[in-house]
């Protein structure tokens, strides 16, 4: 007994490698002990120090890239996760989503007269939860930080104590993410099954080395399938969407922006890198179903949202279609064998870092008109008349929208064109039609949108005050989509290894 | 003289056309809140110097020559093999003109009647869209152009508009953006496919349409997936249910730039894009399209024959009008394809007239209806006079700019599409019938009490339609200069078309 406890060697671990992890960590357990500990901080601060974490950890990160840019991707933690491009590319994402989220919570909350820790920590745990999400080498490691992210979200989605509706949306989605925590599980013990390991990397190395072997495939694609029905649940794919609106609506705005952006992205890559990592020698068997999958969620995403009166409602539905719009990159993946990749995983990052700013951005301003509405509702009568009371704001709503559309010199045109033209390059003609109609579908939602702010008039006109922070959020959202609309390069440029996946 | 030629091609004259107007919207916008009385003025010197521009272009542009001219190539987007890459050839020329013209006179001639920051604004982000689109030779940038067109497009028929205007607005923006989900997978099918005869990822329009063998099958689906797009934008019958709501909801300006020069983007394309690229397929879809043409052109004569709505009668001759320029388009003889060229123009003018004077017809009568209107001869004879003069332009009276144009058309489509053109014919008589009953209608007969108090032409008025009346006489009567520089222009592509398809 004490001779094996002795030999237990624990993994080396780079610790500047995990620093943004680290970085996220100590500012989650400041907020929560310092600020439990302390009177109520003057207004701003706790929002401020949440920024202040999600943007040290930005820079670490870029620290990280400058680094894998000169010596190349590797793996950390004896395997566990990966430190690539495409790893440290989400991460940023998502801490940008927790810095701008964190600014505008900070407006949101000093409105509503609640102005506390909390909910900063728990995006900074979320945030956790999403960064071990993104570079998880090991189907264990990779449902860690699912459960981290998936808990802070439901209390997140929970915390507007006042209002019924958001803990009615806390509890929908506590109940259907612990049955799609234990959908995942179940895959993941299934693929254990087949393939005696959890380790990504190990996972394809195993199914490749037995290819010679006649061998009954059954167990692993069961597991794979529990698996995508895991993810479905979490990146809210169709048929396993029906909590997503529900949720959106119920959840205070600001945190809708959290999860519809860091939850959303974090799924999506940690989706992505396990198909594309462990299972490239089953793209035949998976790839089908991405691609029903993604037909599917962009159809039903964009056509239900075209009924909805409900702003929320409406940008909940138009999450999922560009769900199905990432999809399409990974349905482009599927045609090509490890290790190339090619365009799809390229697509796919830069989808989800603009998709990121983007829906961050939408949802910053839907939380400032809403916030000036009588009772904080976001129909789209709230929305009427911004165009002549607040046309700068107006403005930059457009923008955020049209972008979303896919309107050209917007940087959801280029998101749009990258994941199409994945699509094309590989022969996926058929879902890279169904994909651009999709888009045109949704894209009169938008307008709807458009037709409230700035072709109707107020029925009770309310002047929208735009608080400090979230203008400065808002900003930064908008000049993200147009800069990367106009210049794609500055992107783009980045991009140029991303393929390259941490295998050793 | 080699000193002077150096400083004509270094002098980026076609990016200054698409910049002009942007930097003019700018300011515009810009100047929205603080100084409100300068944002007419400002507007205005943005497009008259655009309008500048393109005259100092028409002037400087090398009659004779085919290729392109004053071509200016920037790389944009390298991971993409795209860039700005912006060229003309006597194809493009007039219908560059157009634009530059026409813009200026909308805005000095029509008022907005209220937010005029914004309209002025998106007038001007209009003209560089439309610009862009007309000089593009590179696929992707084009796309952008044609795409972003609708966005300005869409707030100008929602803000400014009449009592169906955000129907009108949301239909016009989803039909065309649908056409072009179409385009934007053929582009992109196009530029992968190229790239195995290219050796590179480009989009640039030449290097495809010279470089490029496409398989008969690909050339097929991807000369639909463009066509669908133009189509629409024509449009082409059974596409252009959007266009008589777009047209009667659109505030004036609108409506004279929705005919005047958003259209021709349409046909434009389909000679820039389809038939350059893929000629073959083009050959294969002719009797479709002539089809649909000779459809559009009967069907759009019998609608507007119809209308209660002067406005909406011009909109369906819009269809008439546009059918013919398609089947002159895809006859593929250089007389016809010049036609169709010199009919772009013709018909931007005719009917962005016609529309103006239907705009002045509804400021002084608040009413488009052909049976509330009667007499106006009598109490305006010289607003009548202009009408006439318009009215017969887009008949296609000999003398006219628009006989010169559908006459170029029909004698071109004879030989490749005798039975199409025969029926084609009948549509001129139609057109005639349909023109000249509305006008003897409103303008004929003793005018009622309501009528009997018709304004007649003002002076900004008749300076205004003084500019369309003479290029429509001049035009009409010395069309050679025009057609000197379109020709060389028509038969290289025709000769590359001939090549290609042999």
């Amino acid at each position: 007994m004490n001779d094996q406890i002795s030999e237990f060697a624990g993994p080396t671990i780079d610790w500047f490698s995990v620093s943004p992890l680290l970085v996220l960590l100590f500012g989650a357990l400041l907020l929560l002990l310092v600020g439990s500990l302390t009177p109520q901080w003057r207004r701003g601060w706790y929002g401020l120090v949440s920024a202040v974490t999600a943007s040290a950890a930005i820079v670490l990160s870029i620290f990280l890239w400058r680094d894998i840019s000169s010596s190349g991707p590797k793996l950390l933690v004896g395997g566990a996760l990966a430190l690539d491009h495409f790893a440290v590319l989400a991460s940023i994402a998502i801490c940008a989503a927790v810095l701008l989220v964190s600014l505008v919570t900070s407006d949101y909350l000093a409105g509503e007269k609640s102005d506390m820790p909390e909910i900063y920590a728990l995006y900074l745990t979320a945030a956790i939860g999403g960064v071990v999400m993104v570079a998880a080498n090991d189907l264990i490691v990779l449902f860690l930080g699912l459960e981290t992210l998936s808990l802070s979200l439901y209390l997140l989605a929970a915390s507007n104590r006042k209002r019924a509706e958001s803990q009615e949306a806390g509890l929908k989605y506590f109940i259907l993410g612990g049955f799609a925590s234990a959908f995942f599980l179940y895959g993941v013990a299934l693929t254990y099954g087949a393939t005696g390991t959890t380790r990504l990397v190990d996972i394809n190395l195993a199914l490749n080395s037995y290819i010679t072997v006649p061998r009954n495939d059954t167990l692993l694609l069961v597991g794979v399938g529990l698996m995508l029905v895991g993810f479905g649940f979490k990146v809210s794919l169709v048929p396993f969407q029906a909590w997503t609106p529900d949720v959106y609506q119920g959840s205070p705005t600001p945190v809708t922006a959290f999860m519809a952006s860091a939850g959303k992205v974090a799924a999506l890559v940690a989706l992505v890198r396990v198909f594309v990592t462990a299972f490239p020698s089953r793209a035949d068997d998976w790839g089908p179903a991405i691609f029903v999958l993604s037909a599917l969620t962009l159809i039903v995403g964009s056509v239900v949202a075209v009924v909805q009166t409900d702003v929320k409602r409406m940008l909940a539905y138009s999450s999922i279609s560009h769900a199905g719009f990432i999809l399409v990159g990974l349905e482009a993946s599927s045609h090509r064998s490890s290790p190339d990749v090619g365009d799809g995983l390229t697509a796919i990052a830069v989808y989800v870092v603009l998709y990121a700013a983007l829906v961050v951005g939408t949802f910053s301003v839907v939380t400032v008109v809403a916030q000036s509405s009588t009772d904080g509702a976001t129909s789209l009568d709230a929305f009427k008349g911004i165009g002549k009371s607040n046309p700068v704001l107006a403005l930059a709503l457009t923008v955020l929208l049209l972008a979303q559309a896919g309107v050209p010199l917007t940087s959801g045109f280029v998101a749009k064109f990258g994941v199409v033209q994945a699509a094309v390059s590989v022969g996926s003609y058929k879902l890279a039609v169904v994909a651009m109609i999709c888009a045109v579908i949704a894209a009169f939602v938008y307008l709807r949108i458009m037709v409230s702010m700035w072709l109707n008039d107020a029925t009770n006109p309310v002047s929208v005050k735009v608080p400090l922070f979230s203008t400065i959020a808002i900003a930064i959202a908008v000049s993200v989509t147009l800069v990367i609309g106009v210049l794609p390069s500055l992107l783009l440029d980045l991009t140029s290894n991303l393929t390259q996946l941490a295998s050793k | 003289m080699i000193a002077a030629n150096l400083e004509v091609l270094s002098f980026p004259i076609l990016t200054l056309l698409v910049v002009m107007p942007v930097i003019g919207s700018v300011v515009v916008a810009l100047l929205g809140s603080s100084r409100p009385e300068w944002i007419k003025l400002a507007a205005l010197i943005s497009s008259v110097s655009t309008a500048a521009l393109s005259l100092w272009l028409l002037a400087a542009f090398k009659s004779g020559e085919a290729g392109f001219q004053f071509v200016s190539q920037h790389l944009w987007i390298s991971q993409w093999g795209i860039s700005w890459h912006l060229g003309v050839d006597g194809i493009s020329l007039f219908l560059i003109v157009l634009t530059g013209i026409l813009f200026p006179l909308v805005i000095v001639g029509i008022d907005p009647h209220h937010n005029e920051t914004s309209y002025f604004a998106w007038m001007l982000l209009l003209q560089a869209g439309v610009m862009g689109s007309f000089l593009s030779l590179d696929l992707f940038l084009f796309f952008v152009m044609f795409e972003i067109v609708l966005v300005p497009m869409y707030f100008l028929i929602g803000g400014w508009g009449y009592d169906q205007r955000v129907y009108a607005a949301t239909k016009f923006f989803l039909y065309t953006m649908a056409g072009s989900a179409f385009m934007l997978v053929g582009i992109i099918a196009t530029v992968a496919l190229a790239q195995r005869d290219l050796g590179v990822v480009t989009f640039d329009l030449v290097k495809i349409a010279e470089g490029a063998k496409f398989s008969t099958n690909a050339a097929r689906w991807l000369f639909l997936s463009f066509a669908i797009a133009f189509a629409v934008k024509v449009p082409l019958f059974p596409f252009h249910t959007w266009l008589p709501d777009a047209h009667t909801q659109a505030p004036t300006g609108g409506s004279v730039i929705l005919a005047g020069v958003l259209l021709k983007m349409g046909t434009y394309g389909f000679l820039r894009f389809g038939v350059y690229l893929f000629p073959q397929a083009a050959m294969w879809a002719r009797p479709a399209i002539f089809t649909l043409a000779v459809i559009g052109i009967i069907y759009g004569a019998i609608a507007a024959t119809m209308q209660h709505d002067l406005k909406r009668l011009v909109a369906y001759s819009s269809v008439a009008h546009l059918g013919f320029i398609v089947l002159g388009t895809f006859a593929l003889s250089s007389q016809a394809v010049t036609g169709a060229v010199m009919q772009m123009v013709n018909h931007g003018v005719s009917t962005g007239a016609l529309f103006l004077l239907v705009g002045m017809i509804y400021e002084r009568r608040h009413t488009r209806e052909i049976s509330e209107l009667r007499g106006i001869q009598h109490v305006a004879p010289i607003f009548a006079g202009v009408f006439t003069v318009v009215m017969l332009s887009s008949v296609g009276l000999p003398g006219l700019n628009g006989f010169v144009g559908e006459f170029l058309i029909l004698i071109g489509s004879f030989g490749p599409a005798r039975w199409w053109t025969v029926v084609a014919t009948v549509g001129v008589i139609l057109a005639a019938l349909y023109l000249l009953w509305a006008y003897q209608r409103v303008f004929h007969g003793e005018p009622d009490e309501a009528n009997s108090t018709f304004k007649e032409i003002t002076v900004r008025e008749g300076l205004l339609m003084s500019v369309f009346v003479a290029i429509i006489v001049v035009s009409g009567i010395y069309p050679k200069p025009i057609l000197d520089r379109i020709e060389p222009s028509v038969a290289a592509l025709i000769e590359h078309v001939e090549g290609q398809t042999k």
